[in-house]
């Protein structure tokens, strides 16, 4: 090694240092930059660990050799729990990146977009990815791939879960989770995603709590910021971060105070080709929309509470008093929440509301078949059934279809294979009916099995369990706020085999 | 350590040699897949040049515009680091949002551009002094997330500072400094440690979550620092968010698994025993008994599984997964179950959970069947499922099959059979073969099922059935001849060269038992041999060899003719495979020792291949890990140890210290969430209903640890004669008596009485008198008296029986009113209906009511508490308990003593209040007390009986002091009783209100002095 300075390369003007100039550095350590990687000479490099694994890198600079000159074994210091996040499009793209350590080269998700490419149905691709160095724990929703990269053991739920908490939260600033508003609000997602997590451990994930930290965006306020200049992070610390309720913000106000919840039930059901039912169960969910001034402190009571069988809450219902007394007592969040989901006990008989009369037939000769569909009402309880909307995935073999229809309208996807009937209300005088016949591929054997029916269909003003609110009370505020309940029934995961 | 420190020191070593060297070159993102729609913002210089333009612009909207967009670089991947003299520059911005952006854009940058960072430093530590916590906070995020080494005793400084900062959300960022900190640096371990324990010991459910989980990161073989925290993190786990829950429940399981021993080690003896008792002589059962030891869990470890067990209900999917995991480690057997509702209620979640609780209910359900077996219809598949869901579910489904269900498992696989999905179809015989070879009662109905998917018309399922009718057969072939006559003919039809490999095999393995039709088979192989696939061509070989061997006349030119097609078989493995049969089978002068065993070498007997789970080994991972997922060790998994054959040092977990501090008279007050004010959270439910009184200690966590000290006290006087211990009552009874049960630490015995003075003692020196003056500090009532009044009978009230209790406790509605608590029975054959408070007298008297009853079964009974003010007066309240038909006239009278609520102070402050009370407000009387009132004991607790008052500890052996203070006013009542020679006694009581003093001391006096 020299004593001086060398120019290396002649075409560039720095100097490799000599080992006076090292030693000085050495014994001065003035002014070290900590880097992965420094090439030292021509085409040679000294990196970390890092370095070395990421293949890509080490492709794009030409390395050839590694030698490896680290002592010990591996030490493992990486200590968070979500390292960082990636959002990629339908077709491959990553369109966001967000680290909350050092950063994670792209090239880690070209393990996922292998097995993204592999899958058939991007709801196939594996959640949990093992790669080499790190883990690939992604979220399939609305169209979006959530993938955050792992590096140590953490429960896999405790990651999914917080990815679609990320999902929701901008659902809930934007009113949709898609790559356009993302792209468009890239500044305020990134923001959020700071909150949320700190050195990959949640800190701020309540709606309320970063709603004051990060206002959501309203046209006026866009509109006036751009006027003023002024922002939309919040300039106070949010109260719920430290009061007992996090969940609710303090201060709130409103000229019409008002509580509205709704009783959604979902029915999931697997009918057999009979008509019988091999499986039912109903799934409800008590959604509730509080616009209430002040601290509220809300009960509500159930005329059968019996019904329900395993419940689980919002963090703000108090357990114990579920427990004594199965009534529902809580401060509610401001705003949007999920209140409840319940289970309906399982020996109560599910009642459902609607049957299907199908008859599908391929013809021997392999050219072509007939289908036949008549849906009408069961277990309604007197009400109407609306938005009937009947899918039937049908077999790989059927080229096209050409039906008839007395009631609403039919497409029939080519590609994906599927069969929308959209009926919309049931009408008991006149059942709607679909029929007509089916054209296979020439020369494909006959369809060994019979497709199967996915019905979708909605009951207002009934709640198919017979589940009733019996009252409301608000203590701890003095005014009178408007109180509303809402039942609605819908088909959950509805399917008729056929 | 030491491998962290080398690692480093070599690091600092490379770093400095490259020190001049000013580029990163792995660094560098790769130029962007996506090109920005909106405006241009790629990294070309010119554009870097309007921002930096910007940035030095004097205009706030100006620079913000520029933040914006180059943390829209940074979202999309660009570089933007060139940037940095000019972003750093704003970082003491008064404008937050752009405040915020620079921070944003530094925790990126740092790293690289260290000298740079270092700039931006100061700015931090002034903001670490900022009055709003906010500020702190931000600024310790920001400061522990740049990457630079230097920093690295300003970062350990502001952590420490922070760790006991007054603002628990400083706190909490100070516990994920650590982290960070430690990542940067592994040598600060120690020091790092040291706040952990710190932060540990802190009290707020805000901080719990993120000291445990640096806990985990830092030193998670420091076991010894939880001991201290268990009961406190236990009681507060419920309050504690979401995310830190979880991380908290792992940790303890861990925790629980060295600390206690095993719930399970007596289950099997314990059934036997039961059994055997049962049936056979009490003698046996008592030798029994004395031979093994009656397992008696660990008072702690049952508390951990109480109050973890609310948590199954929770909305975070994590949460409840977790507290699955705990109940699978660590609960008793039959205890394990009570978490199978949730976890199948979580399959209605997102595909992706799922997934992961389908992969642990499968590991489950292979240990225990029953677990899950009532929920098998959950796991039925639909065809919209993903297609990793449709197999876990199909695992899932075959674990849980057994003698009673599997007729409707196998209906429901048929179904599956026929599925458009054919790997799903093909998962769906295997598993039918699973379940053939699992119960034996099915393997016939299964094959012949089986049979029947040959003739079918997809060639995958033919083919994954023949593979599986192969398995099957090879397990028990005698019976089965038929069967491979059956597929021999199926030879012809069959195309899937696997298929009819599997079936050559058989007929080769088996044609002793098809002795006719094996040479026809071979005779139809011999035509087609040249038009097979390869692996077919092999099998033909070795079915030539195999009937050469059993009947060489019949076969033997077949034989040599197949030979003789693979000699000049295109594919070597065939050619080779050909050569060493020939050599093997056909004797000649060459062949050497080994064709005398050529029959043994062929035809030895097959051990029939094992038909089992893919899940059977994952039970050695945590449930709930990425280790379990991905059935792999992950990086940084924590072993769960075995239980610890002898359990250690329980009371190590004893909390000796409180600190006095905590116990301000302000603070008392809240520790029981009185406050009509603050409104009450999550947890405090307790206090409204007081029919659950075995909840109260274990919601109360502030007071807990005040509770623990006293059991600690308890326990250590209890503990004298330590050799009992064993035999007669069992640790957990006591404990739990204490932990549960307020109203019973007062129970007859002579331990529980030790019990109050303790109680009221160690409050007592914890607080300071100058903290002290006029503010009382209501403290927990010493005694509960167990008496209930009637208040309507069920003669009158026509089936409704109602009874009254005074709890004592300070009432949660209203500071000045009395609580009360009503048990509702119905004795009546008809339900009740809208039992509710109707008319109330005198007029102004204020109830606090309960709210109305919707119904009361037949015998059902229901306790609910209301708060009555009655204004210092022993006056009776009246009013009218309803149903929907009638309407009943009661009262509650309360007992003078029921008025006060009990206060601790010094004696100190005694003495000075009892200087204010003199003359008209002192009353006393001297009386003649029993013998048994004589000792300090029984008197205090005949006192705590009569009034609700605090013992006030005394320095004087033969003067006890109580105070209390009224419930409406606020009155003080300080209650004195001085023994005397012979039995005398002189009573005085000094308050503001003489008429209940009067009245006190005439009770007092009957006390007393009965028998």
């Amino acid at each position: 090694m020299s004593h001086e300075a060398v120019r290396v390369d002649p075409d560039m003007e720095y100097l490799t240092p000599g080992v006076v100039d090292l030693e000085q550095m050495f014994w001065t350590g003035l002014g070290a930059t900590y880097t992965h990687c420094n090439q030292v000479w021509p085409n040679l490099y000294i990196g970390d660990k890092k370095t070395a694994l990421e293949k890509p890198g080490l492709v794009e600079m030409g390395v050839t050799h590694i030698i490896n000159a680290a002592e010990g074994t591996w030490n493992n210091v990486s200590t968070e729990m979500i390292h960082s996040l990636f959002l990629v499009n339908p077709s491959g793209d990553i369109f966001l990146e967000k680290h909350w350590k050092s950063v994670v080269s792209r090239s880690v998700c070209d393990y996922f977009l292998e097995a993204r490419e592999k899958a058939l149905d991007p709801e196939d691709v594996p959640p949990v990815i093992s790669t080499p160095h790190h883990y690939l724990i992604s979220i399939y929703r609305d169209k979006l791939f959530f993938l955050s990269v792992i590096q140590t053991e953490v429960p896999p739920l405790f990651v999914i879960e917080f990815l679609h908490r990320v999902a929701e939260m901008i659902q809930d600033y934007f009113g949709e989770c898609s790559e356009t508003v993302i792209k468009d609000n890239v500044v305020m997602v990134y923001e959020l995603l700071e909150e949320m997590l700190d050195n990959g451990f949640p800190l701020a994930t309540e709606s309320n709590v970063l709603k004051e930290m990060i206002r959501p965006p309203t046209i006026l306020r866009s509109v006036v910021n751009t006027l003023t200049g002024s922002s939309n992070v919040g300039d106070k610390l949010p109260t719920g971060q430290l009061s007992t309720i996090p969940w609710r913000r303090a201060g709130v106000k409103y000229t019409n105070n008002e509580a509205y919840f709704d009783v959604v039930e979902e029915i999931d059901a697997i009918l057999d080709r009979t008509g019988t039912t091999v499986f039912a169960e109903i799934q409800g969910v008590v959604e509730a929309c509080v616009k209430l001034s002040g601290m509220p402190d809300l009960t509500l009571s159930f005329m059968n509470p019996r019904l329900l069988d395993d419940v689980s809450f919002h963090p703000c219902v108090r357990y114990k008093r579920w427990e004594s007394e199965r009534v529902l007592s809580f401060i509610p969040p401001d705003g949007n929440f999920t209140l409840m989901t319940y289970h309906v006990n399982a020996q109560n008989l599910v009642a459902i509301p609607v049957y299907v009369k199908h008859s599908i037939n391929f013809f021997e000769s392999g050219s072509g078949g007939r289908l036949d569909l008549t849906v009408g009402p069961k277990q309604t309880m007197g009400k109407t059934v609306e938005g009937v909307l009947v899918t039937v995935h049908m077999p790989k073999t059927v080229l096209s279809v050409s039906l008839n229809a007395t009631q609403g309208s039919y497409t029939y996807d080519n590609a994906t294979k599927v069969l929308v009937w959209d009926i919309g209300k049931l009408n008991p005088q006149k059942l709607p009916n679909l029929r007509g016949s089916l054209s296979l591929q020439t020369g494909a054997p006959k369809p060994e099995e019979n497709p199967s029916l996915n019905i979708d269909l909605k009951i207002q003003q009934l709640a198919i369990s017979g589940l009733k609110v019996n009252r409301l009370d608000m203590f701890g505020e003095k005014y009178k706020p408007f109180k509303g309940v809402k039942y609605i029934t819908k088909a959950g995961k509805f399917q008729v085999r056929m | 350590m030491g491998v962290g420190r080398n690692v480093t020191v070599v690091y600092f070593l490379l770093s400095l040699v490259l020190l001049p060297v000013r580029m990163s070159l792995v660094e560098l993102p790769e130029p962007s897949v996506s090109i920005p729609r909106d405006v241009d913002m790629s990294s070309s210089p010119t554009r870097n040049d309007d921002l930096k333009e910007m940035l030095e612009n004097n205009k706030e909207s100006l620079k913000l515009e520029a933040m914006k967009r180059i943390v829209g670089l940074i979202a999309k991947g660009k570089n933007a680091s060139e940037l940095f003299p000019a972003v750093v520059k704003n970082v003491a911005s008064k404008n937050i949002e752009l405040k915020k952006l620079v921070y944003v854009y530094l925790v990126r940058y740092a790293e690289e551009q260290q000298d740079l960072a270092l700039l931006s430093i100061s700015t931090f530590q002034r903001a670490l002094k900022d009055p709003n916590q906010l500020i702190r906070a931000s600024a310790l995020r920001v400061l522990s997330s740049i990457r630079v080494p230097i920093i690295i005793p300003i970062m350990m400084l502001a952590i420490k500072e922070a760790a006991s900062d007054m603002s628990p959300y400083v706190r909490k960022t100070s516990a994920h400094a650590i982290q960070k900190l430690y990542s940067l640096d592994p040598d600060q371990k120690e020091h790092l440690i040291e706040v952990i324990e710190k932060l540990l010991k802190d009290k707020s459910t805000l901080v719990a979550g993120s000291v445990v989980m640096a806990f985990e990161e830092v030193c998670p073989e420091r076991i010894d620092l939880i001991h201290k925290n268990y009961r406190k993190l236990c009681n507060l786990l419920v309050d504690v968010e979401e995310w830190g829950q979880v991380v908290i429940i792992s940790m303890l399981t861990r925790y629980a698994r060295t600390q206690f021993t095993s719930p399970w080690r007596e289950d099997g003896v314990f059934d036997e025993n039961s059994e055997r008792a049962f049936y056979e002589s009490d003698e046996e059962k008592t030798r029994d008994d004395t031979e093994i030891k009656p397992y008696t869990m660990d008072p702690d470890h049952r508390l951990l599984l109480r109050n973890t067990k609310p948590l199954l209900q929770s909305r975070n999917t994590a949460v409840v997964m977790s507290v699955a995991q705990l109940y699978w480690h660590l609960a008793p057997r039959n205890e394990v179950s009570i978490v199978t509702k949730s976890l199948v209620r979580l399959l209605r979640s997102h595909r992706e959970v799922q997934y992961i609780v389908l992969q642990n209910i499968a590991t489950m359900s292979i240990q225990r069947k029953g677990m899950f077996e009532p929920y098998m219809k959950s796991f039925y598949v639909r065809s919209t499922d993903a297609t990793h869901i449709k197999s876990l579910k199909l695992e899932i489904l075959t674990n849980l099959a057994n003698e009673a269900n599997i007729s409707t498992i196998l209906r429901e696989f048929q179904t599956y059979v026929k599925s458009q999905d054919k790997q799903f179809a093909a998962g769906t015989i295997q598993a039918i073969g699973r379940c053939a070879t699992n119960i034996s009662e099915v393997t016939d109905t299964c094959l012949n099922g089986l049979v029947l998917l040959l003739s079918n018309r997809d060639e995958t399922v033919v083919a994954e059935s023949v593979v599986v009718i192969k398995k099957l057969l090879q397990a028990q072939p005698s019976q089965h001849s038929d069967i491979i006559k059956h597929m021999a003919k199926l030879l012809d039809n069959i195309t899937v060269s696997m298929a009819r490999a599997s079936i050559l095999w058989l007929i080769g393995e088996y044609c002793e038992r098809v002795p006719k039709i094996a040479p026809d088979v071979l005779r139809k192989m011999a035509k087609s041999f040249t038009s097979e696939e390869d692996i077919v061509k092999l099998q033909t070989v070795n079915l030539a060899a195999k009937l050469y061997l059993t009947n060489s006349k019949q076969t033997k030119l077949l034989t040599q003719y197949i030979l003789n097609l693979g000699k000049y078989d295109q594919n070597y493995d065939i050619r080779d495979r050909t050569r060493f049969i020939r050599q093997l089978i056909v004797p000649n002068e060459k062949s050497g020792a080994l064709s005398k065993y050529a029959r043994r070498i062929l035809l030895a007997p097959k051990p029939a291949p094992v038909l089992e789970s893919a899940y059977k080994d994952r039970d050695r991972y945590q449930l709930g890990t990425l280790s379990h997922t991905i059935n792999t060790k992950a990086s940084g998994y924590l072993e769960l140890s075995d239980w610890p054959a002898v359990a250690p040092d329980q009371s190590v977990r004893n909390v000796e210290v409180i600190e006095p501090v905590r116990i301000h008279p302000s603070i008392c007050t809240a520790l029981f969430h009185f406050c009509p004010d603050s409104p009450p959270s999550f947890f405090h439910i307790s206090c409204y209903c007081p029919s659950l009184p075995s909840e109260k200690s274990s919601s109360q966590s502030e007071k807990s640890s005040s509770e623990s000290d006293i059991e600690q006290k308890k326990k250590k006087k209890m503990k004298k004669p330590p050799q009992k211990k064993n035999v007669k009552p069992p640790n957990k009874d006591r404990y739990q008596s204490v932990m549960c049960k307020p109203n019973s630490w007062v129970g007859p015995g002579f331990g529980a009485c030790v019990c109050v003075c303790d109680f009221s003692s160690c409050r007592m020196n914890l607080l300071r008198p100058h903290l002290f003056s006029r503010r009382l500090s209501v403290s927990g009532p010493a005694f509960v008296p167990e008496k209930s009044h009637n208040l309507l009978h069920r003669m009158t009230g026509k089936g409704l029986a109602a009874q009254y209790q005074f709890t004592r406790q300070p009432c949660l509605y209203q500071p000045n009113m009395v609580s009360v608590q009503i048990s509702l029975t119905n004795t009546s054959d008809h339900r009740l209906e809208q039992i509710h408070i109707g008319e109330r007298s005198p007029a102004g008297l204020k109830i606090h009511c309960f709210n109305t009853i919707e119904f009361l079964e037949p015998d059902a009974s229901v306790t609910v508490s209301m708060g009555i003010d009655f204004n210092d007066s022993t006056q009776a309240a009246n009013f009218q308990l309803c149903t929907k038909e009638d309407q009943f006239s009661v009262s509650i009278q309360p007992a003078v003593g029921d008025l006060f609520l009990a206060v601790t102070m010094t004696e100190q402050d005694f003495r000075k209040e009892q200087g204010k009370l003199q003359g008209m407000n002192e009353c006393s009387a001297t009386i003649t007390v029993t013998a048994e009132n004589t000792s300090s004991q029984p008197l205090n607790r005949r006192v705590a009986a009569m009034a609700n008052v605090g013992v006030v500890p005394s320095g004087q052996d033969n003067v006890h002091r109580f105070a209390g203070k009224t419930a409406c006013s606020g009155a003080v009542l300080l209650v004195t009783v001085e023994l005397r020679e012979s039995s005398a006694a002189v009573i005085t009581i000094n308050t503001e209100k003489s008429v209940m003093g009067s009245m006190l001391l005439r009770d007092l006096k009957k006390s007393l002095a009965q028998a």
